[in-house]
Order: C-alpha cells, then sequence, then structure tokens
C-alpha cells in the first residue's frame, strides 16, 4: 500500500466534516429512514457501551451479541487460514498436483458462497457451527489461491542460492519459501478479512439467536431504524479496527516488502 | 583439485534440443586463480552450474578433490551471475551472510560472530543490520561474496561477480577477488566476459567458443604476482595477452585449439 503521505490531522479533518454534513442534513430533513449521526451514537452507547467498568463498559447486550459475532469471524479466519496456508504451500510447491486440481479449486471458488448456505443449515444445524462453515468455506479461497501463487512464483535464483548453499528441506521452507510467498498470501488475507464479516452478518441473518447479524434482522422487523443504523455503522468500526489491526501486522512483518518497493 | 572431463550439456529434447557447452575439458590445481571468459550465450554460467553440481551433465564427468561431483559439493560455495535477486529481501545482511552456516555452526551468537568476521573481510563491517535493498549493487555483490567466503570453501565459483557494477567499483571488487585469494587457501575458477579482467585477475585465462562452448585456449598468465590496476595494465606482457585472448574471444573460428 503506497498511501499518499496525507497529515493524519487533515484525514480526519475530512471525516469530522463528512460526518458534521451528514449531522447538518439528517436533521434538515427529519426522515424516520434517516435518523441523526447524534441519535445513532447515543443508541449505540445505550445499547452496548454503557456497562460496569468491570465489563470494560461492555452491556449484557454487547456481550451476548457482540463477541459472539466477534468469536465467529475470528474462529472463521483462523480456520480457513489453518487449511489455506499450509496446504497453498504445500499445492504452489508441487505444480503438477495443482495443475490436475486447478478446475476443481477454480470450480469451488466460483460457487457463490450464500448458495452453500442451505448446505450448511442442513449439515450442521442453524447455530454457530453452520455460521463458522459459511465463514470458512467463503474466506478459505482467497488465501489458499493466493497462497498458492505466492509459493508457486519464488524467485528461482533465491531457489537455486538455497540449493548452493545446501539448505534442508526445512530451512528452503522456513527462510526462503514462506517469506517469499508471505506478500501474496497476506493479500489474499486480507480479502478474506472484508468477506469474513459480510459472511458473519449474512450468517447470521439467515438463521441465529445471536449476534450482529441477529440484531440488525429484530431492527428491521421492528422498523427501529436508529437501531438499524446503530448496527451498520458497528459493522464498519468493526471493519475499520479489523483493517487497521492487520495492516498493522502487515507493516511489521512484511517492512522488507514495502521498504524493497520504495528503494 | 578439479578436474572436468569431456562435460556436454544440452537444453530440450528432440528437434528443440540445444547444446550449451559441449566436450569441455579442463583442470584447476590447488590454489589457483583460473578465469574462463566468452561472450555472453556461450554457456560459461551452465558450465559453472554443471561444475557445482547444480544441474546434471548430459555427458561427462566433474572430479573434485577425488570425489565425483553429483550434487552440490562440500567446501564448494557459489556467487552466482545475479547477485541481487540472490540476497534475499527479508533478511538483513547479517543474516543473510549468516543463513547458510545454520548447516554447520552451532548457536546464532557463534554465526553471528562469523557473519560480522565475514562482512569485515570484504569492508563491510557495520552495514550488518540493514537490508540487502538499501545497499548499492557494488556493496550488494560484496555481501553475496561474504556470504560464500564465510563457509570457508574451498573452492569458490564466481559467475561474471562483477557484471552491472559502475568501473571503479569493479577494479576494487577484483583487487578485493585477489586480496582473498591472497590471505587464504582458495581456489577459484571466476566467469567473466570482460577480456581486461580475466587477464587482470587470472593466474590462467581458459577461453571458450561462442555457443555451444567449447574450449578454444587455455593460456597461462606470466604476470608478477602483486598486481596493481594501473602499473599491471600497462606491462607489456598484460598488453599483449589482453590482445590475444580478445583476438581468440572475437573470432568466429569455432573451432577449439589448445
Ligand atoms: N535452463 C535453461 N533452459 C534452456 N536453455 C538454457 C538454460 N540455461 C541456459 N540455456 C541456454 O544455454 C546457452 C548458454 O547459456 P548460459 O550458460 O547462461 O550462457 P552465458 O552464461 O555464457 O551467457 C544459451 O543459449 C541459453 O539460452
Ligand atoms: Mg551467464
Amino acid at each position: 500500500m503506497s498511501w499518499l503521505r496525507i497529515s493524519w490531522a487533515w484525514r480526519w479533518a475530512v471525516l469530522v466534516a463528512g460526518i458534521g454534513g451528514w449531522q447538518l442534513w439528517t436533521s434538515r430533513a427529519g426522515s424516520s429512514f434517516f435518523p441523526r449521526p447524534s441519535a445513532i451514537v447515543t443508541r449505540m452507547y445505550h445499547l452496548w457501551f454503557s456497562g460496569p467498568a468491570a465489563h470494560v463498559f461492555l452491556t449484557a447486550d454487547a456481550t451476548g451479541n457482540l463477541l459472539p459475532s466477534l468469536g465467529r469471524v475470528l474462529a472463521g479466519l483462523a480456520i480457513a487460514t489453518a487449511i489455506g496456508a499450509p496446504l497453498g504451500i504445500a499445492l504452489g510447491r508441487s505444480p503438477v498436483v495443482t495443475a490436475y486440481l486447478n478446475p476443481l479449486l477454480q470450480f469451488a471458488r466460483a460457487l457463490p458462497v450464500v448458495t452453500m448456505a442451505p448446505v450448511f443449515i442442513v449439515l450442521f444445524k442453524i447455530g454457530t457451527q453452520m455460521e463458522i462453515a459459511t465463514i470458512v468455506f467463503g474466506t478459505l479461497w482467497p488465501i489458499l489461491l493466493n497462497t498458492i501463487d505466492g509459493a508457486a512464483t519464488v524467485d528461482p535464483v533465491q531457489l537455486e542460492t538455497a540449493r548452493a548453499f545446501r539448505m534442508s528441506a526445512g530451512q528452503r521452507l522456513a527462510w526462503v519459501i514462506i517469506p517469499a510467498a508471505l506478500p501474496k498470501a497476506f493479500a489474499g488475507f486480507r480479502l478474506s478479512l472484508s468477506l469474513s464479516l459480510i459472511l458473519m452478518v449474512f450468517s447470521e441473518l439467515v438463521g441465529s439467536s445471536s449476534g450482529i447479524g441477529y440484531e440488525m434482522s429484530n431492527a428491521s422487523n421492528a422498523f427501529d431504524m436508529t437501531f438499524l443504523w446503530s448496527t451498520i455503522v458497528l459493522l464498519g468500526i468493526l471493519g475499520y479496527l479489523l483493517n487497521e489491526l492487520l495492516a498493522g501486522a502487515e507493516r511489521h512483518l512484511l517492512a522488507w516488502h514495502t521498504g524493497k518497493g520504495r528503494g | 583439485m578439479l578436474e572436468v572431463t569431456n562435460l556436454t550439456r544440452a537444453f530440450g529434447h528432440g528437434a528443440a534440443a540445444h547444446t550449451a557447452i559441449e566436450a569441455v575439458s579442463l583442470s584447476v590445481a590447488h590454489g589457483e586463480l583460473v578465469s574462463i571468459v566468452g561472450p555472453s550465450g556461450c554457456g560459461k554460467s551452465t558450465l559453472l552450474r554443471c561444475i557445482a553440481g547444480l544441474i546434471a551433465p548430459t555427458g561427462g564427468r566433474v572430479v573434485l578433490r577425488g570425489v565425483p561431483v553429483h550434487d552440490v559439493p562440500d567446501g564448494l560455495a557459489v556467487v552466482l551471475q545475479d547477485y541481487g535477486r540472490s540476497l534475499y529481501p527479508w533478511l538483513t545482511v547479517r543474516d543473510n551472510v549468516a543463513l547458510p552456516l545454520r548447516r554447520t555452526l552451532r548457536g546464532r551468537a557463534a554465526r553471528r560472530t562469523a557473519a560480522d568476521a565475514s562482512l569485515a573481510a570484504v569492508a563491510l563491517a557495520g552495514v550488518g543490520d540493514k537490508y540487502p535493498w538499501q545497499l548499492s549493487g557494488g556493496m550488494q555483490q560484496r555481501v553475496a561474496i561474504a556470504r560464500a567466503l564465510a563457509c570457508d570453501p574451498a573452492l569458490l565459483l564466481m559467475d561474471e561477480p562483477f557484471g552491472s557494477v559502475d568501473a571503479q567499483t569493479r577494479e576494487d571488487l577484483e583487487d578485493l577477488v585477489l586480496r582473498v585469494r591472497r590471505e587464504r587457501d582458495i581456489t577459484i575458477l571466476l566467469v567473466t566476459h570482460d577480456i581486461d579482467e580475466s587477464v587482470y585477475v587470472g593466474d590462467r585465462v581458459i577461453v571458450l567458443t561462442p555457443g555451444p562452448g567449447r574450449v578454444r585456449a587455455d593460456l597461462p598468465v606470466r604476470l608478477p604476482e602483486s598486481r596493481d590496476q594501473i602499473i599491471t595494465k600497462e606491462l607489456p606482457d598484460f598488453v599483449r595477452l589482453r590482445t590475444e585472448v580478445s583476438r581468440l574471444v572475437r573470432s568466429r573460428d569455432t573451432r577449439a585449439v589448445s
């Protein structure tokens, strides 16, 4: 990522101005479909963040819905990574096997995961298992395919150097192949991260007794627009925070990659 | 030290087959520095890869210290042609040099010390914490040499090690190789397309024919042991030999002479 280096203050100023404009417009319009941001923030505070200090200010509603949703996202991503990353490295280094499997992989990836939900409902019953299965199935492909690509395109000179110095297979894997594949694997993970939030909401809308998606469907059934908007804003914030977390990890792990690109 | 007999290597099969080197025989004695010179594409890199055991020849054999070479042998180190790409960008300079030592040296501290000593030997003390891509081309090349020397090889193979650096850096690197060779018990085989370089650093110059590469000539370099970029290159012996090598490299005649 090569962001233009606009000063931190300016970026936030634009955000604040945007929210200010939103506030002005909704106050003027007075539409019940578009509540004022101030009303949304107040509602979010009462709903989720006005709990006791002992619970880091989370309300019972938050611990009962936000945390399970977050847990499913993280569990889904963890399982998808645990399957996709090692499998991707193995397949990336076995071009023949990958050539055979490629049609299958492309087919599986092209299946809209949404259409798989009914299958998962039958397989796992409505509940956490089905929700996690949906997230895993949707987020596996970007991680897997990008890791395959990363492992398959290691610079041959780097591999020949490893052979010239007689590194063992384990050393080649740990010090050459994995680091070389990491930038592309991360790009896949970034895609999977945003997918995981969408799939979390989707699977909770389909059928669940807790979670952000569950709250959204309740709010929508009750025509509670402020509640609905609160969940939307919450999802936006969640997505932003998770992305920042990933960007931080990337800055740390792939400093050489960004540095090299600049140099 | 090194015996190469009738070495042949072809790429591809059938009609698309292409012979890169053909029936190359040469021998290198312990402690010698032999230059191999030839035009681009004549099979120099292929020859070096076969000697290093990185690729298998289609014919002939390589024997290093009495042992036939099949895989990369003990006591051999290679500096590949594409040094910029051969350094790992995710490792610091020190870790790049220390990585091959994992095979032989137990303990992180010991490897670190050895890597720093090797970097100091190529006048790069103090850049260990930088990344390769933060260094100039000439410095990257010295890192690649330091990495090879850290393994304390008996035979060092270098493939056009000073291509793509400026003339001044190139001369410094040539003198570095000569110094390394004086200070250590090491045999060096250096591949180059630069005629002056082949004569200046070599004890012997082996000239290859244009592809498929064959040994066209094997010429002894009769120059004083201590060499100087200006004084040596003015010597009549140097000028005569470089002219002869130049004529051999340029001639269209692909027959081998001896
Ligand atoms: N891996 C390979 N596959 C097919 N052809 C190759 C391969 N490596 C080298 N060659 C061919 O062999 C010839 C000699 O190449 P090379 O040894 O790199 O020459 P040099 O190092 O002298 O420039 C060239 O014609 C090149 O195209
Ligand atoms: Mg070459």
